[in-house]
């Protein structure tokens, strides 16, 4: 059957851990706005060409108002991070938001990445000794990918590193969209919320030099500041933000260039490639979870099909990556690609805030990696490697490595 | 080469000073992009071309 005559079910099932659904190109060249059924049974508008992305991402008409009456529930246990009522305390667009991003960004900035990186290294390169000695095979995600991203955003928030299982199971439920009932996923943000609050009102009370304090500093809103809720909300999503995303892509990018061994050597020759292979892992990532949602105010158009008003889209930002229209020899991974506008990070106004802190993080992990374990493998055949199901941003289970 | 920006529609990534940092810098206080060069040197021009490319804003606009 041909996806055009039949209502697909999304997120598109996938078995392969690393390379993409057969669907995808079948859509971009046959269907580029399908409809879908999401785990809740509603019904969504799918995208997956890269131009209607990237014009989609950066139109404000399609916003972030997941929590609209009408709009349609990514499952039936509510939405996650999506729908959650914390979301809508973020502006949306407009004057506000940009003032927002614009509080919240000086500390992205990439001069502050820079300064962060030689910290960066020595963590990495720590947890890697660490790997070492516990002996091989080890867990590439458990050892490394998952602790760095987690250590270095405790510490741009000032939020003890030792709570992170806490903040471990605060972003799952948040995150994963299908495996917590409601109850879970409430009573999870609830406890997340008075976290958030105490330790606000803790750096109110004693400021360090954490993003928090800082935010805190600037003021009330009539200063030019944010209100205490939006600073809560901010800590809040950018802690989840910076778990799972660079955590998962992490083991992601290593196992995509170990599965082609020819990568690997290739760039233990020539490491000045790490910044371009960085953007390259982004752009093949197939399992990066469930796109991007968003909610049409107002009837449009997207690639000649009218969308009404009400209209919940969701953008394939993996798939866009993927189109020959846009990228030539899409399906190839090329170490050297130049430019590479990939859409991993989104596009436009909202597009991702920590982009700087993850290429940073993800280009220190590969440097330190060719350098300290030049010999690293799978310690799988790339068939036996699993995706975690169920997530708004896409991972693998475990990622054993031996070297 | 002649190089343009546009600071409203500018998201602060960053990639703009990742990519060619003798041309783009971000101010401290908003992460908002400040131009180096608006008619960069020879030796600068593939990457101003890559930065304008990747830039998620699409706020850096090159001619000739």
């Amino acid at each position: 059957m041909s996806v055009n005559e039949q209502v697909l079910s999304y997120p598109i099932p996938n078995d392969a851990a690393l390379d993409p659904p057969a669907e995808w190109a079948e859509l971009r060249s046959q269907c580029p706005v399908a409809h879908v059924k999401l785990p809740s049974g509603d019904q969504a508008t799918l995208l997956t060409r890269y131009a209607d992305v990237k014009e989609v991402l950066a139109d404000p008409r399609f916003t972030r108002q997941l929590t609209a009456p009408d709009a349609a529930r990514l499952s039936a246990d509510g939405g996650g991070v999506f729908s959650s009522e914390f979301a809508q305390i973020i502006p949306d667009g407009g004057d506000e938001h940009q003032h927002w991003r614009r509080l919240v960004g000086k500390w992205f900035t990439a001069k502050r990445m820079a300064a962060l990186r030689p910290a960066m290294t020595q963590m990495a390169e720590k947890l890697i000794d660490d790997m070492v000695e516990r002996g091989a095979p080890g867990d590439l995600k458990a050892a490394l990918g998952f602790p760095l991203p987690v250590y270095v955003i405790c510490d741009m928030l000032g939020v003890p590193a030792a709570d992170r299982d806490r903040f471990s199971y605060w972003s799952d439920t948040l995150l994963n969209l299908t495996r917590y009932t409601q109850a879970e996923t409430e009573a999870s943000q609830t406890e997340f919320f008075q976290y958030m609050s105490d330790h606000i009102t803790a750096k109110r009370a004693e400021p360090g030099e954490d993003l928090l304090s800082e935010l805190i500093a600037v003021g009330e809103p009539e200063d030019g500041g944010l209100s205490n809720i939006q600073i809560l909300v901010t800590g809040m999503g950018l802690l989840v933000a910076g778990h799972e995303t660079t955590a998962n892509m992490i083991g992601k990018m290593v196992s995509m260039l170990l599965a082609d061994r020819a990568h690997w050597e290739r760039l233990l020759a020539d490491p000045s490639l790490i910044r371009t292979t960085v953007e390259e892992s982004l752009r093949m990532d197939a399992n990066s979870g469930f796109g991007l949602p968003r909610y049409l105010r107002e009837e449009t158009e997207v690639s000649g099909t009218v969308l009404p008003r009400g209209t919940t889209v969701v953008c394939s930002m993996a798939a866009a990556n993927r189109d020959e229209s846009a990228f030539e020899a899409a399906a190839e991974m090329d170490l050297t690609r130049s430019p590479n506008p990939h859409l991993a990070f989104g596009a436009g106004a909202h597009s991702c805030l920590g982009q700087a802190l993850a290429r940073t993080e993800l280009q220190v992990v590969l440097e330190v990696l060719l350098r300290k374990l030049p010999t690293l493998e799978l310690a799988v055949p790339v068939a036996e490697l699993e995706r975690v199901e169920g997530l708004a941003v896409g991972g693998l289970s475990t990622v054993p490595v031996r070297w | 080469m002649k190089v343009v920006i546009d600071e409203d529609k500018c998201c602060g990534a960053g990639q703009c000073v990742l990519i060619a940092p003798e041309v783009f810098d971000q101010r401290d206080e908003d992460g908002i992009v400040i131009l180096l060069e608006s008619e960069p040197a020879d030796d600068q021009h593939v990457l101003v071309r890559e930065a304008a490319a990747v830039c998620p804003g699409a706020a850096i606009e090159v001619s000739a």
